[in-house]
């Protein structure tokens, strides 16, 4: 009798699916991260130079500089940010369930992702491109001469693509030896098990540093692919899409126009209106973008322009030492190019 | 001088009969001697003699020899990632009385139904402890946990939860009861079949996109909810083994004297299943523990994905050898603690 009951019991409890969906709240994050007072970035959990813990558990680097940016225009604070180490796989999600408010992880602007992986793309905050490194033993000067060689290539991500197709291009065969982790890929390389090593060129930058003899391996001149690095935010969220993009604009014109976290506080008094518009002496700015009218001011105090950004986590004063490149100013022969700040 | 001899003698009999006994055996004791000296003397150059112990990035690679200077530098950020400093009296906390329950549970004497208790609760009073939020404690969230004591967090919750869940489940499996029957085999039969990566990848990526925007439930809470979804499968399986181990004459025994279901498994067949089964089950925790390495994959800064990151500092690159003996060694010592304690506790009931 009383098994009776609970083979009854146990028969009607069916498992019941609520799924509860809200209106989607398109457009309102710029409110909702006002209202939290801090901004939720999801950045790359480990890339030298880019993102990075330091040694206290603190977030360094040139991508959470621009998270740091954007808290600084909107709270005046830049410490004000929550970051968020993401995988490669985790990344788009993180966005798309809300999160994180903005991607500022080392993402390659492509059209596939601007369109139906639902991102809208901010300026690009540094051109990085795939390269090789040799040793300089092999006398390979060139990528175009590594017929026939063996390829050491991180897994996944779209290393192994973009060789597959330099080599078809050239219509050079060669020999892939794809491994997970990429201490081990480079570690293979440095040990010789093959002829060169590939991955985005500040990557292979951060590796070099941390040979005995740095002066031994040589980055090929050829780039192989366009690796344009952006934050990113979800579709239909312009106001916040606004404040992202102009946020990284803003650090770009101060470079520009000779403004560094030093002496921002004497520029306020200069003639320019170009500078007197940025630190919002002419006001108008802040208002447009639904912020005070001290957003760049802040941004520029608190983080630094793009260049003091760049040297401080990546250029010839960091471990890395990489040269500024595709990443200098139009005006000194790169591609950083701001539109006018009015 | 004769005492001398006389050991010496000794020793050499006992080595002619144990290491030299035969040309197979001379043969083999040679080779492993020369495999020893091959591999011992270079592994203490690296770790000993020649390395570096308090010195900058520079140095350390400028000498050869291991830089465990990169540890001492690196070390809180290991063990407790981004939670944060002034709090992190708590983390080390918890960690102490992990260790100091595996301790206790060495002795004999202190096993009593409190160091049980104190055990299954004990992984969530620290988890309180360490999240905070009430007055006097700071609230810190789940997502800035890092490190040693979200590993332990993990592992712990994960056991202590999926050990009865583990038991209903045999228990699921053997019953006559149809619907029961079959929900039990179909859960741990779908379990089984997937790899806990893929439960790690739908509990964060896809279910999260089943929820409202805006809403979240923390991602160590998903994680966590997988680990025991998991490890409770295989639970199950191991205690139906120890199930199907007693013999048919103890349930009627009980029967016999008017025992009821409840009373049956509880009084007389679970005690002596469970038993028997000690060593498969300290297996799946061990397993379970080291698991937890996986929720990397998903951005949660357990302890590997600590040592990970902490090797990708620019000033501190190209240190991941040491790096990895370090999280190795804190592995070992909790899962050889782990292994003591099941070894203690099957001799005693063995007695």
């Amino acid at each position: 009798m009383k098994s009776n009951v609970i083979r009854l019991t146990s028969a009607v409890v069916i498992p019941i699916f609520l799924i509860i969906i809200f209106p989607s709240h398109a457009g309102e994050t710029f409110k909702r991260i006002k209202k939290r007072g801090h901004v939720r970035c999801g950045v790359s959990a480990g890339l030298p130079g880019f993102s990075v813990p330091d040694s206290k558990g603190k977030w360094k680097g040139i991508d959470v500089d621009v998270c740091r940016a954007f808290a600084a225009a909107l709270f005046g604070d830049a410490r004000k940010i929550k970051v968020s180490g993401l995988s490669a796989q985790q990344r788009f999600t993180a966005l798309q369930s809300g999160e994180i408010d903005v991607l500022t992880r080392n993402t390659t602007y492509t059209l596939s992702r601007d369109t139906s992986v639902g991102l809208n793309f901010a300026p690009v905050n540094y051109y990085d491109g795939q390269g090789f490194m040799v040793k300089k033993s092999s006398g390979v000067k060139s990528a175009k001469k590594l017929k026939g060689a063996s390829v050491c290539i991180h897994q996944g991500t779209t290393t192994e693509r973009n060789v597959a197709d330099f080599f078809r291009r050239h219509s050079m065969k060669f020999k892939p030896i794809v491994m997970e982790s990429d201490e081990e890929v480079f570690k293979a390389f440095v040990a010789g098990r093959c002829d060169t090593y590939t991955t985005d060129v500040s990557g292979l930058a951060a590796r070099r540093t941390t040979l005995k003899k740095p002066n031994d391996f040589i980055i090929l001149p050829e780039i192989i692919s366009k690796e344009p690095l952006a934050p990113a935010v979800r579709h239909g969220d312009d106001e916040w899409f606004d404040l992202v993009k102009w946020s990284v604009f803003a650090m770009i014109s101060a470079e520009e126009l000779g403004i560094t976290s030093r002496n921002v506080d004497k520029m306020k008094k200069s003639p320019d209106p170009n500078i007197r518009r940025l630190l919002g002496v002419i006001k108008g700015n802040g208002k447009a973008l639904g912020v005070s009218e001290s957003w760049a001011y802040n941004i520029i105090k608190l983080v630094g322009n793009y260049g003091e950004s760049f040297e401080r986590n990546v250029g010839e004063k960091s471990p890395l030492r990489l040269k500024r490149g595709l990443n200098a100013l139009w005006t000194k022969g790169g591609l950083m190019y701001a539109p006018p700040v009015k | 001088m004769k005492a001398f001899f006389l050991k010496w003698n000794r020793a050499v009999k006992w080595s002619r009969k144990n290491l030299f006994s035969g040309p197979l055996s001379t043969l083999i004791t040679v080779l492993l001697m020369v495999f020893l000296f091959k591999t011992f003397f270079p592994l203490f150059n690296w770790a000993i003699a020649e390395a570096h112990w308090n010195t900058t990035a520079m140095e350390c690679r400028e000498g050869g020899g291991a830089c465990w200077s990169f540890i001492g530098e690196k070390a809180r950020y290991i063990l407790f990632g981004h939670y944060p400093r002034s709090e992190q009296w708590r983390a080390v906390f918890f960690i102490l009385s992990i260790f100091l329950l595996f301790f206790l549970g060495q002795f004999r004497r202190l096993w009593s139904k409190y160091l049980i208790w104190a055990c299954a609760v004990f992984p969530f009073v620290g988890t309180l402890l360490m999240r905070g939020g009430f007055p006097g404690l700071e609230l810190v969230k789940m997502e800035d946990w890092g490190g040693l004591p979200l590993t332990l967090l993990l592992a712990f919750v994960g056991i202590v939860v999926s050990y009865p869940l583990g038991i209903l489940l045999a228990l699921g499996r053997r019953s006559s009861m149809p619907v029961i029957n079959a929900l039990s085999v179909c859960y741990i039969e779908l379990i089984r079949g997937v790899p806990l990566i893929s439960i790690l990848f739908m509990g964060s990526v896809m279910f999260p996109l089943l929820l409202p925007e805006g809403v979240t439930i923390s991602k160590v809470l998903r994680a966590q909810a997988a680990m025991i979804l998991f490890s409770s499968a295989y639970m199950a399986e191991v205690v139906r083994g120890g199930l199907q181990a007693i013999p048919r004459g103890q349930y009627e025994a009980a029967k016999a004297i008017g025992l009821g279901y409840g009373q049956t498994m509880g009084l007389v067949v679970l005690p002596q299943a469970l038993k028997i089964v000690i060593p498969p089950t300290v297996n799946t925790f061990i397993g379970l523990f080291k698991d937890t390495s996986l929720v990397f994959i998903i951005s949660l800064s357990d302890l590997l994905f600590t040592t990970k990151a902490s090797f990708k500092d620019a000033e501190w690159l190209g240190f991941s050898v040491e790096g990895y003996f370090f999280a190795a060694f804190i592995y070992f010592v909790f899962c050889y603690f782990m292994g003591r304690v099941s070894f203690r506790i099957e001799t005693e009931m063995s007695r």
